[in-house]
């Protein structure tokens, strides 16, 4: 990750930077039991993500990659390892102190619709990081949140109507519009994109590609949908139980596939592939 | 491929010109299902591919009767059998659900009772619709565990639904739905939560179940590839509208209507240009609003083909291929 794609020396530091991130919970053992089971859900985690370069963190369910997530956005407070944004070590910051560096970082989460108030307007919702980080008048922020409509691809005219009210693929638009409210650095995209229909993942898919080049956001992409993020991803890190099993530059992980874990994703994406070749379908 | 040529004349269920219309009671009437007709035979796997909204599920719930009461059967008919299912009563058409049509839901977790052994939750099934003593029952439930592929279905018959996996109760709900040989089942979005390993398990048992017992299979899907490995034959809806319908490889390998073309393309995901950051061939725009349908074609606003004639007449269906039948202005009109 030395060079970007026009054979630029990258930016020395990272927007990211992730070393040693181990995290785990314990489970309350019933009341016969003397012990509380522990489960490991991240171990020994490391990977960075430059300005403007996607990494994709792949697994199956219950590897541990959104608790990495969770881990760098801070809902939950590492065991163990530091998280670097931009050289501040947030790892073990407490609430208050985080709340300078959080508009450097923003999620979206898959589900929109949960992740809004009910009783928000388009505008409301796009406003609210704004109002909490006491960022401009209240015109000043209705303008800007006109801008990002129009930016993530929804008519401004919009801006009074319910966020309900929009369909799955509108509401991940407008995720995505108040995740750049406050100009990020990073993107942590949790399953951003499943649960979509095709023609809406798509779309969503081309949104973030492009919003990337227009403001050099890093993204950490975590998704167990190997064929979608090979195609965005510049890097690909593997996880399997709590440990990154395979890391490299997306090409080449899908191309040697060195570690198992790897195979069984590359073989069940074929898999699923094989009935369209097995048709011979018009592509 | 099982589809019964023998008798290829005989038609298990038959929707008919279907329309149905919601009204909410503060909103304005939605038609989420605009004449649409589908002809399902004994023992076949049909598929509907369509996007949210697009009327797939409607179509599924109104051949249970099972649509919301705020919904409106507008006209048309859905035959099933020798009967017309929409004239018949609610203790009629209690004995059909579950015994001749059974619906295999989206979300297993939503359909178990989390206080009831999976076991019993099956054996209820059967004690509503055959008649049976309580050990028959109990063995033939474990039969039926056995066969969607239990080990040891003495000890799924015992376990709640929190104990096992998400797979898991996938076939048990499978179970449920095969218990007393329906002749048509229902599988709505069945396979959409698994992933991809699991997809195929699960794909290749319904199959199988289908093939042994010849059952007919109804499967909803918005994922392409679900089908592909699936279904004989594919219903493309869009707008509450059935726009194409054809042979699965036809509609693979000579999709006809703009929309299932696009559809078609996504959903090739090949691990192919990794790292590439190339933009994915997207259909922009979105569904129209079902509120006040237009004239017209309604994949026209988004149509890359789009002519002027296909918003100033009315579509009516051709029949350009053997066997595929198409909504479009392209091939004719």
């Amino acid at each position: 990750m030395e060079t970007d794609a026009n054979g630029m020396k990258a930016p020395v530091q990272p927007v990211l930077r992730v070393s040693g991130l181990s995290k785990s919970y314990r489970r309350k053992g019933a009341v016969w039991q003397r012990t509380d089971d522990v489960i490991v859900a991240a171990s020994e985690v490391e990977f960075e993500i430059f300005a403007g370069q996607t990494l994709a963190l792949v697994g199956s369910s219950g590897s541990g990659k959104s608790t990495v997530a969770r881990c760098v956005i801070r809902l939950e407070k590492p065991d163990a390892g530091k998280i670097w944004l931009e050289g501040t070590d947030i790892s073990q910051l407490d609430s208050r102190e985080l709340r300078s560096l959080q508009p450097k970082m923003q999620m979206v989460f898959q589900d929109a619709a949960t992740s809004m108030n009910p009783r928000f307007t388009a505008a409301e919702v796009i406003e609210e990081p704004m109002r909490i980080q006491r960022q401009g008048d209240k015109s000043a922020r209705r303008t800007r949140a006109k801008e990002l409509m129009q930016e993530v691809g929804l008519s401004p005219q919009w801006a009074d109507r319910y966020a309900l009210d929009f369909s799955g693929g509108q509401r991940q638009r407008l995720a995505i519009a108040r995740a750049l409210a406050l100009k990020p650095k990073l993107l942590v995209l949790d399953e951003a994109l499943s649960g979509l229909d095709l023609s809406t993942e798509a779309q969503i898919a081309n949104l973030l590609v492009d919003l990337q080049a227009a403001h050099s956001l890093a993204y950490l992409l975590i998704s167990h949908d190997l064929a979608l993020v090979t195609r965005i991803a510049d890097t690909i890190a593997v996880m399997a139980h709590g440990k990154i099993v395979e890391q490299g530059p997306a090409a080449q992980v899908i191309a040697s596939a060195g570690h198992p874990e790897t195979r069984t994703l590359i073989v069940s994406t074929r898999a699923a592939q094989a009935n369209l070749f097995a048709l011979g379908a018009a592509l | 491929m099982n589809l019964p040529d023998d008798n290829s004349v005989e038609t298990l269920a038959r929707v008919d010109s279907l329309s149905v219309t919601y009204l909410p009671d503060s909103d304005q009437p939605v038609r989420a299902l605009d004449h649409a007709s589908l002809e399902i035979r004994p023992g076949e796997l049909v598929g509907i591919l369509g996007e949210s909204g697009s009327g797939k599920s409607t179509l599924a719930a109104a051949l249970l009767r099972l649509l919301p009461t705020d919904a409106r059967y507008d006209s048309g008919t859905i035959r099933f059998r020798d009967r017309d299912l929409l004239s018949l009563s609610e203790s009629a058409l209690r004995r059909i659900r579950g015994a001749e049509i059974a619906l295999i839901p989206q979300d297993p977790a939503l359909a178990l009772n989390p206080v009831i052994r999976v076991g019993d939750q099956i054996a209820e099934v059967l004690r509503a619709h055959v008649h049976m003593t309580r050990r028959d029952r109990r063995t033939r439930v474990e039969e039926l565990l056995a066969e969607v592929g239990f080990d040891q279905p003495r000890q799924i018959y015992t376990a709640y639904p929190h104990q096992l996996s998400g797979g898991q109760r996938q076939r048990v709900v499978i179970a449920q739905a095969v218990a007393c040989r329906p002749q048509l089942v229902i599988a709505d979005e069945a396979t959409s939560k698994l992933d991809a390993s699991l997809q195929a398990e699960i794909i290749a048992l319904m199959r199988e179940i289908s093939q042994r017992h010849r059952m007919a299979f109804i499967v909803i899907s918005h994922d392409p590839t679900v089908l592909a490995g699936f279904v004989d034959r594919i219903a493309v809806m869009y707008a509450g509208r059935i726009v194409e319908e054809g042979r699965t490889e036809d509609i693979f390998r000579r999709p006809l209507h703009p929309y299932t073309q696009a559809l078609v393309r996504l959903s090739a995901r090949y691990l192919t240009n990794a790292g590439s950051r190339t933009r994915f061939a997207a259909i922009d725009g979105e569904p129209p609003n079902l509120t006040s349908p237009g004239i017209g074609c309604p994949f026209a606003p988004r149509c890359p083909e789009r002519m002027q004639v296909c918003t100033d007449r009315e579509l009516e269906e051709t029949t350009p291929q053997l066997s595929q039948r198409v909504s479009c202005f392209k091939y004719g009109n």
